[in-house]
């Protein structure tokens, strides 16, 4: 059982929930766990939700949680849940899709809306334990206000230690936008990857159409789908 | 990764990681597995992961063939894996 220790909005439709955990163990950046609600007459769900804190927050692990419409764990978070609230959660899970300092880089991330959550768990061990591998973000949101960890992203790149974090807007800019403005496609992946070689590890984390694409169209340009991996997340799943 | 047998619904293997964990009692995410219909080698958490229907579908992400069925019936979990040739727990 977790006790929930914090809850922070995000965005509109997003929040983090710190979760204080009586046995916890280190988890690798990009790990899930599992959250199981039980109701009084024996029906249960369970949602798998990626970690967004690094392994080196001692005792705690923050999960950041999108809304879903008719989704039956995120609407209880959003809605129900308050600090103090304990909840029954399982993990760390999962060995594929994670990346840890010692697997090197150069560093290709891309996501798209909350597929930013396990990326975000990479970047935060990244600066904690103070890397310098070469490591891009192409980030895929619709609106301004949906950009997940916004200014925390900006901070981090702030420190000029090789992290670079470009944005697109698919459905509206501001006034004055510099980024890019429409959805990936393989001139945007051609540009993100350039300065990286001709070889970087990608980690893609998005909705399943835009995983695709961009795993389609890195290959397209080159990189070895070897080097790729990819976490597809749907309505259900996240 | 054909685009033909995919869908905003489709997941990969990693969403369900902690059913497999609870099954097999290791993490499969990073277990080999090769299509039984294909012959596609590469790790389970690969594959591509189908949770709208009452169990969980695993199918092979280059030939879309099913290759592991889980369900929770009143009688206990059922595993149905013909689609599978083999997966190796890695040491």
């Amino acid at each position: 059982m977790a006790t929930i220790k914090a809850i922070r909005d995000e965005t509109p439709r997003v929040r983090s929930y710190t979760l204080g955990l009586p046995s916890w163990t280190p988890h690798r950046p990009g790990q899930h766990y599992d959250v199981r609600l039980t109701a009084a007459d024996g029906y249960s769900v369970q949602r798998s939700y990626s970690i967004a804190s690094g392994p080196e927050t001692d005792g705690e692990i923050a999960l950041t949680v999108e809304r879903v419409v008719d989704g039956e764990v995120s609407p209880f978070l959003h809605d129900v849940a308050v600090v103090g609230d304990r909840i029954e959660v399982r993990g760390p899970i999962g060995g594929y899709f994670v990346w840890e300092a010692t697997l090197g880089g150069p560093l290709l991330l891309i996501a798209g809306g909350s597929g930013i959550v396990p990326l975000m768990a990479m970047i935060r061990h990244r600066a904690a334990t103070a890397s310098r591998i070469p490591t891009r973000l192409l980030y895929s949101s619709r609106a301004p206000e949906d950009i997940i960890y916004a200014n925390e992203l900006r901070d981090l790149e702030a420190r000029n230690d090789g992290l670079e974090v470009l944005h697109t807007l698919t459905r509206s800019q501001p006034a004055g936008w510099t980024g890019y403005a429409r959805r990936i496609d393989d001139a945007m992946l051609a540009e993100v990857r350039r300065p990286l070689g001709d070889a970087p590890l990608v980690y893609i984390c998005g909705p399943t159409p835009l995983v695709e694409g961009a795993a389609n169209g890195l290959v397209r340009i080159g990189v070895s789908a070897q080097r790729i991996r990819t976490e597809r997340f749907g309505p259900s799943g996240k | 990764m054909k685009e033909s047998t995919t869908d905003d619904r489709t997941l990969d293997a990693n969403a369900v990681a902690g059913m497999l964990e609870t099954l097999f009692g290791a993490d499969m995410t990073v277990a080999d597995s090769k299509c039984a219909a294909c012959g596609r080698e590469g790790e389970v958490g690969t594959l591509l992961a189908y949770t709208m229907a009452p169990g969980v579908v695993l199918r092979c992400p280059a030939c879309s063939a099913v290759m592991l069925r889980m369900v929770e019936t009143p009688r206990g979990t059922l595993v149905e894996a013909k689609g599978l040739a083999f997966v190796r727990m890695n040491r």
